[in-house]
Formats: structure tokens, sequence, C-alpha cells
């Protein structure tokens, strides 16, 4: 027993006295991590934008980098769960960056936000939460609409384009799909359409048989359908199975290529906005969705475009102000608007203002022939 | 001999407890937070070696207990509850659901009980999304205020992490205190042998309830700390994988063994922070590491240390009988 | 009432998922009392196999189909119990519990880093055709996981009551001293059940694929329903897989329909404690005289 015990001790003694060094970085870089979902359920969105992220670092990185500086990015892993993302943007702290990239829950933004804005360090997420720019923190930006942005867009298209009187909402119950289900909501709501089946499903549901019969007995004017790829799917194949009738409207995902690939011809006639896409007419959107595919052997969605564009943000910003300065990078963030003449890289026309919230052209679309098709461009909220 | 063991013995906690006090000294903010970390996990865990290593009971609801943990000092806090009082709020309402809970623990044994309280921890995550009015729902908690105990902040990583350190210290010592009172002893009959225990008149129903309570209390006060060290809440972070974590820390660290679960938290909580050098494939690293430790050594690490150590003392019993026994052969000769 | 037809058949189509996985389940625990956390990655891997067999060997569907079963048969029936469940069946379930946990993580993260995070399309063995069955709908995908379930259980139950091979596997599974005494070759029909389950969650994932789509995260759910299955059903008979699979697979789609869909997730979780605590055995299991 008693030396059980000491071999005991001795074991933890030794284990706790090694410490956790960072790696050493030369000079001549600037350091940019990415804080992402790298596994667990956030996998594929961080997968896409860990590797949008990678594509504008080697592309900046064989120009020359930024002001002479090649940029070190490292990933690091949150497995979609808050509490590590907490420790991963510590971590990221430690090694004193630049700018942090990610991540894109939006809980775990909300985690770590506040250990970014303590240490002064501007932060760019991929989360879409309503509140996260709500909160007053000088540091945070986004790269993709809020929720408060995007729900109002996809309601004018409901009320104008469809002409509903009478809707369901279809929605995965995590924070992303509940995140759109109230703001879509209380967007109908001051537009008097009426929420005839509120439909909660789960992440990694396979049968929507129960959900598509609850759909049909409240028999409404159109179905808004807000999951992840997968479910969308699913519930798309499902709906057309048991003959719903009724128009299918999304947001973004619902749109984009993976479901319309994964749900065949089901997929044919859903519309609606999409926030930002890598199947949008436009040429420099095109030739980011090529060189992607060509490099990955996937098929980019907008997460990808959302950590291509933030680096090229950075560069942008950093160029502008001829320095490395994270705090002033902050503040030359806020009110600004980069146009793709400046920096190509941010391929689209795009603004900030000074809460971090983005402003860009949308598109509305519909699912044509198993292919989105933009019907629609909507200009940017500030230039009507 | 023995004594000098003991010595020995005294001297290397002593050490591994100024290691983890003098951390801070060299370790980034991190560091901090991750040690701070594992030791909020090791509370659980050591709970949960109560009541799998010490009374045999497999729970799969220790999750579940630091959520209701996590969440009794996140909805205390806007009401201006001092933490002391919310703390101690956690560990008994941690217990009383453990208590009830811990009635199938005496209809079904074994695996049954593990798949009650499997049931179980999904039913209580069901709750913490749905039931928005209360939880927040799926938006968890944020902006959870770490505390001022009598004057000191615990505000930053460093106070935090001794004040998490004392935490563990305090659980630790009681739960040193227990399994050496007759209840622990109990515990231990009751492990070993129910129908014995049972004819020597312990009254073995009362203390598996007990034993079972008593491991879901230190759940809850793990998740009373919990709470305050990611400053956010929300439901998915206390789901079935982390009652799978928190029954691999015991099982890994050696099930039964008092500073098991110090070591399996250490294993579970710091190991997938050093394989992060592996980058994509870290969990692929961590998980066949996993595997290689319960092929070598299925009683844990510090079953194997037990194993090693029982092992050289085998060795030496045998070197003395040897060296007695010769000279035993010697005496009749020289007699 | 159509609706009611459409749930009842809908939900007895993926009950039969759940069903062929359970049947798996409770082989491997039955011989090898090996609680399996890993089933539900069992069932996602084998489709990746055959997804690289058509991608890297080039080869055609029919083909790859059998290059997955093969391999997962192999893989997750030989290799899992030559390399992790025989070193560790001595010490216990729990050190091997953990290994499955484990290996859970293993597979999943090794599907996901080494093939893609993606979803993928998965080709169909039956063209889907949309039936009408009393104003309900049903499709041919549904019909063949239907059919296939009740073959393979019906397969394995002849096997295990009329064949000298089965009862020597049932043997096996009761009483493995006395098995060997009386001349069973035990550690043979213990390795036929891993080879059986390696089969099966190679079917399993074949048939659920072009409905479930490809990806690492697919067995999560399914492994958990699996395990639910199994012991609503009773861990000691095959045919309780099914029993326990099809009851799964219609209670979370009538409960979903007409109690509350936010708690879907709630009532097979009720059923299981119900029966744990009421019938143990399971709906239509056999009760045993010994308790561990």
């Amino acid at each position: 027993m008693p030396v059980k015990s000491i071999r005991q001790s001795l074991l933890l003694a030794g284990l706790v006295m090694v410490g956790f060094a960072g790696p050493a970085l030369a000079d001549g870089t600037v350091i940019i991590p990415d804080v992402i979902e790298l596994s667990g359920a956030g996998a594929v969105s961080g997968t896409n934008w860990r590797d949008g992220a990678m594509m504008a670092v080697n592309e900046i990185n064989a120009a020359g980098g930024i002001l002479g500086k090649k940029i070190e990015m490292q990933h690091f892993d949150t497995q979609s769960n808050p509490g590590v993302s907490r420790a991963q943007v510590q971590k990221a702290l430690d090694l004193e960056p630049y700018v942090i990239l990610g991540p894109i829950f939006s809980g775990s933004v909300k985690v770590n936000m506040a250990l970014s804005q303590a240490a002064e360090i501007p932060q760019i997420v991929g989360a879409e939460a309503a509140e996260i720019t709500q909160a007053g923190n000088p540091y945070v930006f986004r790269t993709a609409f809020g929720q408060q942005f995007s729900m109002p867009k996809i309601a004018n298209y409901v009320r104008d384009g469809i002409k509903a009187k009478t809707i369901a909402v279809l929605w995965v119950n995590n924070d992303f799909g509940k995140g759109g289900r109230d703001a879509f909501t209380k967007e109908m709501a001051k537009r008097d359409i009426k929420v005839v089946a509120d439909v909660s499903t789960e992440q990694g549901q396979a049968d929507f048989s129960a959900d598509v019969v609850k759909i049909k007995a409240a028999n409404p004017d159109a179905v808004f359908v807000y999951s992840n790829e997968e479910e969308d799917a699913r519930f798309i194949k499902e709906a057309r199975k048991q003959g719903l009738s009724m128009p299918m409207i999304g947001e973004t995902t619902l749109l984009s290529q993976k479901v319309i690939d994964l749900a065949g011809e089901a997929a044919n006639g859903v519309q609606g906005h999409v926030s930002l896409s890598a199947d949008a007419p436009i040429p420099s959107i095109q030739a980011y969705a090529e060189k992607f595919k060509k490099t990955y052997g996937y098929g980019s969605d907008h997460n990808g475009i959302k950590g291509y564009t933030a680096v090229y943000l950075v560069k942008y910003i950093t160029e502008k102000m001829g320095k490395f300065d994270s705090k002033l990078f902050a503040q030359t963030l806020h009110g600004l608007t980069v146009t793709p003449e400046q920096t190509p890289g941010i391929l689209m026309e795009a603004s900030w203002d000074a809460n971090g919230d983005i402003d860009r052209a949308s598109f509305l679309a519909e699912v044509i022939n198993g292919k989105q098709k933009i019907t629609k461009i909507l200009p940017k909220l500030g230039s009507k | 001999m023995k004594t000098l063991l003991k010595y020995a013995q005294v001297a290397l906690v002593v050490l591994a407890i100024a290691a983890l006090l003098a951390a801070p000294l060299v370790l980034k903010p991190y560091g901090i937070f991750v040690l701070s970390q594992w030791a909020v996990m090791a509370i659980a865990a050591v709970g949960l070696n109560l009541t799998l290593g010490y009374a045999g009971q497999i729970s799969l609801a220790q999750a579940s207990f630091v959520g209701i943990g996590a969440y009794t000092v996140a909805l205390l806090q806007p009401f201006g509850v001092p933490f002391a009082l919310a703390f101690v709020a956690a560990g008994l309402l941690s217990f009383a659901i453990g208590w009830v809970l811990g009635y199938p623990a005496l209809r079904v044994q074994h695996h049954y009980l593990a798949f009650v309280t499997l049931a179980f921890t999904t039913l209580v995550f069901l709750v913490m999304r749905n039931e928005e009015w209360l939880t927040g729902g799926i938006y968890g908690i944020s902006n959870i205020k770490r505390p001022i105990i009598l004057g000191w902040s615990t505000v930053k990583p460093v106070p935090f992490y001794y004040f998490a350190l004392g935490m563990l210290a305090l659980v630790t010592a009681i739960v040193w205190w227990l399994l050496r009172s007759p209840w622990g002893r109990a515990f231990t009959a009751l492990r070993e042998n129910p129908i014995r225990a049972l004819s020597l008149g312990i009254d073995t129903r009362r203390y598996t309830l007990f034993a079972f309570a008593f491991g879901s209390a230190l759940g809850g006060l793990s998740g009373a700390m919990h709470a305050p060290l990611v400053q956010f809440i929300e439901p998915t972070s206390f789901g079935l994988s982390l009652s799978l974590t928190l029954l691999l820390m015991v099982i890994v660290g050696g099930s039964g063994y008092f500073l098991g679960p110090f070591v399996g938290a250490l294993v579970a909580v710091i190991m997938p922070e050093w394989l992060r050098f592996a980058d994509g494939l870290y969990l692929i690293a961590y998980a066949l590491l996993v595997l290689l430790l319960m092929t070598f050594c299925p009683s844990g690490i510090l079953g194997l240390f037990g194993r090693l150590a029982n092992l050289i003392e085998t060795r030496a019993a045998s070197a003395r009988r040897q060296s007695l026994s010769a000279k035993l052969d010697q005496k009749p000769v020289s007699s | 009432m159509s609706a009611f037809l459409q749930l009842l058949i809908s939900g007895l189509a993926t009950g039969a998922i759940y069903a062929i996985v359970a049947v798996g389940f409770t082989l491997i625990w039955q011989t090898s009392q090996t609680i399996n956390f890993a089933q539900g990655e069992f069932v996602m891997i084998p489709a990746f196999f055959v997804l690289a067999a058509m991608k890297l060997g080039g080869l055609p569907f029919w083909a790859a189909c059998l290059v997955g079963l093969a391999v997962s048969v192999f893989v997750l029936g030989v290799m899992f119990k030559q390399a992790i469940v025989d070193p560790m069946l001595k010490h216990g379930v729990l050190p091997l519990v953990i290994s499955t946990i484990a290996l859970s993580l293993l597979l999943k993260e090794s599907a996901k880093e080494f093939y893609s995070s993606q979803a993928q399309p998965f080709p169909s063995l039956v063209p889907s055709v949309d039936l009408n069955l009393f104003g309900a709908v049903i499709s041919t995908q549904s019909l063949l996981v239907l059919g296939v379930a009740f073959v393979t259980v019906g397969g394995l139950n002849l096997l295990l009551n009329r064949t000298r091979f089965g009862r020597a596997m049932q043997a096996t599974a009761q009483n493995r001293s006395v098995a060997r005494i009386l001349g069973v070759p035990v550690e043979r029909m213990v390795l036929a059940t891993f080879v059986i389950n390696g089969l099966l969650v190679a079917i399993a994932s074949i048939l659920i694929s072009p409905i479930y789509l490809v990806k690492f995260t697919n067995g999560e759910t399914l492994g958990l329903a699996a395990f639910i299955a199994a012991i609503v059903g009773g861990f000691n008979q095959v045919r309780g897989a099914i029993v326990g699979g099809l009851v799964l697979g219609v209670v979370d789609n009538l409960s979903a329909a007409y109690i509350s869909a936010q708690y879907r997730g709630a009532f097979p979780l009720f059923l299981l404690i119900a029966v744990i605590l009421l019938k143990p055995e399971g709906l239509v299991g056999r009760r045993e005289e010994r308790t561990v």
C-alpha cells in the first residue's frame, strides 16, 4: 500500500510539472490564430471556414504577405464546446496575436468575446446570433449578416414575394436554429403573418415524417425551413414524398449546393434569401468557388467565404493603416466600407457599422433544375 | 522500512501540491485555465469514484449533476445569493436528486443502473434545453460572475485557479475523512460482497443510496465551480458525452484508488491539450492512447502502478524468503 | 387516419434500421458481455469503405459494396475482437466500455480527417419509388430496409435455434465453462458473433446511407437508438431487437406528432426506464436465472 501511494504521488507530481509551452514564432511573421469548430457538431462549418481562411493565407503569403510579413495561422479546435473554446481563445491570446478569427458557434463566441475585448484584440467571428453585436463590445466583428438583418429580408420576401398569410416554421433545436426561429417569428408577427405550425426538430434527426404530418395538418401558405444541410435535405425529401405542395422557403443553408446535391430532384422549387453564397452570379465569387473546389476537393459553402474574406479584410485594413496595431484596427474597421476594387479578396463590397455588424448585398434565389438560380440581388441596406 | 515509505509518500504528495501551487509562476493564462478545468472536473470525478470505485454503482448521470450544480449557481446569482450559499445549495440539491434517482439503484444493479442513469442524463439535458423560462434554453446563461470570497476577488485567472484548487482540497479532505469513517468502510464492504455486508448487519439500502447521493453531490459542487470558471453555461455541455468522459477519468485513473480520479482527470482534460501538436489528428491520437492504456492497464494507471508495486514487494519478499531458507538450510549442517 | 397510418409506417421503417443495428449489439453482448458504445460508429463507417472503394479503387457500386462488407467484417468484426475485446475481457465490463468509447471517437475522427467532414450522397440499391398505401406513402428504400430486417432476424433465429452451430452459440452465451466442457469451440463461437455483427452493421450502413447520407456524425443518434431498442426488446433474445427497434421507431414518431416535438427524445427513454424497472428482461426477453 505505501509503495503504491508513492507511485501515485510521483506520477501526479511528474505530470503536473510539465508546462504548456507554446510554439516559438519567428520574426517577420504576423500571428493570426484561428479558433474554430473542427470536431463535434460544428465540424462541417468549421472545416469550410478553416479551408477558406487557409486559401487566403496561402495566396497572401505567396504574394509577399501583409506589409512584408508572412501570416502565421494556427488552428485551434473548439470541439464545438464553449468551455474548450474559451481555453483555446486564451491560448490564442497568449501568443500575443494581431487579430483572432472565429469561432462560428454563437455560444462559443458569447463565452470568449469578453476575453479578446479585455486583451483589446479584434475578433472576427462567423456567428450570426443577434445579441453578439449588441453588447457594446468594440472588438467583435461579423463576417455575415446577424440574424437581425437576414430575417427581415426573408420576412419581406414571404410577405411580398410569396404573399403568404400563414406560415409553418421548421427549425433545428440548437442555438443556430432556435436563434433563427426566434428572429423569424418576431418578423412574422410584425407583418401580421400567422405562424400556424412551430415544429422543433433534433440535430441528426433522420425521420421527418411526424414533422411533415404536422405541417400538412396545419396547411400553411408556405413553410420556412431553418436547419443544417443534411437535415434540410432529409426534410425536403420527406415533404415531397408526402406531397407537401406549398412553397418551401429558406435562408442561405436551404438553398446551398450541398442541400441540392443531397436532396436531389426534391430540392427543385425551393426558394428564399441567400445572405452569402458560393453560387452567386458574381465573377469574383465564382472564381473563388472554383479555386476552392480545385484545392480541397469539395465545394465551399458560405462559411468558406466567411473565412476567406476575413483574412483579406485583415490585410486590407493593415495596409490602409500602414502598420500592425490591434487597437487601431478595431477603430478603423468601424464604419468602414471595403470594395473589391480596393482588395479583390473581399469578393463583394461590404461595410461594417459601429457595432461590428456587416452589411452587403444579398440575393433572392430559387432552385431550378438542380442549381441555385439568383432571381434578384438585394442591395446593401445602407445604400437605399 | 514501513515508516520510511510513509514519509516518502507524504513528501511526494507535498511535492505534487507544491507543483500545483507554483504552476502560475511558469504557466500562461491558458495553462492556468486548463489546470483550473482539471481541478473542477476532478471534483466530479472524485464523486464518481466514490459511487463507482467504492460503492460499486455504475452511474452515467454524473454530467447531469454537474449541470444541475452549474445551473443552481447561475440561476441564484441574479438574486444576489452569495456564492458560498449557492455552492452549498448546488451540493444539497444534487444530493437530494441523487437520493431520489438512487432508488432504482436498489431495484437494478450493474449495467441496468448504467442504462437508467444514461436515460436520466439525456432527460435532464432536454429539460435544460426546453424549459427556456427557467434555464434560458439553448442560449444558455452568459456573464456569470466569478465570486468575491471574503473580500478576495477571484475574477482574474490566477486567483480563480487557487480558489478551484482550494475547493478541490476541501472536497478531497471531506472524502478522505468519509472513507475512514465507519460509513466509508461500509461502502467498501458493500462493493466487495453485498450479501456478506447485509449479513453483517449493514443496511445496504441506506448505504447504497448514500454513496450514490454523495457522489452526485460532488458532481453538483463541481458544476458550481464550472459555472464561474467558464462564465457561460448551456445545456449541450452537460450531455451524455461529459458523463462518458467522467467515467473515462475514473476508469483510466484507476477505479477505487483514492488518487485515481486526479490522474484520470489529468488524462481527460490535459492530455488532449498536450496532443494538439498533432494538429487535426490530435483527437485520433488521444483515442489511440486511451485504447492502448486500457489494453495494457485495464485497472487504470494507478492500477498498473499498484501491480508493479505488488510485483516489487513479492520479489523482495521471495528474495528475503530465499535468503532466510538458505540460512535455515545451512543451520542443520552447522549444528 | 391516413396521417396516423403514415406515422406508423414511417416509424416501422425507421425502427427496422434500429432493429438491424440492435441485433448485432445484442449478439456480442450475449457471447462476450461487450457493451459496444461504438456500435453507432460501426454503422457509420462501412459506407465510407464503400465510397472509398468506388472513389479510390474505381469499382462499380455493387463491387464496392462487397468490398465494404468484407472490410467491415474484418475490421469491425475480427480485428475489433482480437485487438480490443480479447485483451480486456477478463478485466470486467468497464475497461471495455471505456475502450469502445475511445473507439467511437477514433472512428468518427478518422472518417472526418481521412475522408471528409462534409456529408456525402450515397447510391441506392433499389430505385427510389414512392408507393401509396391507403393514403400513406412509403418509399421502396424503406420497404427494403423493413424486408432485410425481418429476413435477417428470422434467419438468425433459425440459425440459433435450428442448427448445431446456433445451439453451440447459445450454449456459449449462456454458460461459457459448461459449453467448453461439452466440447463447444467457445472461442470460435464468440468470433462468429463478432463476424455476424460486422456483417450486420455493414448491411445496415449500405441500406440507410441513401436516406441518412454519409457523414461522420451519423453514428451518434443511431448508436443510442440501437442501444435503447436492444434493452427495450430484451437483451438476451435476437427477436427482442426487432420488437424493440420497431416499437422505438413508432413511439418516436407518434410522440413527436401528438405529444411534444421538443421532448421527442424523452419518450423512448421513458419507455426504457419503464422496461428496466418493470420487466428488466425486455418485452420479449427470457427471464435469466443469473443476475450478472
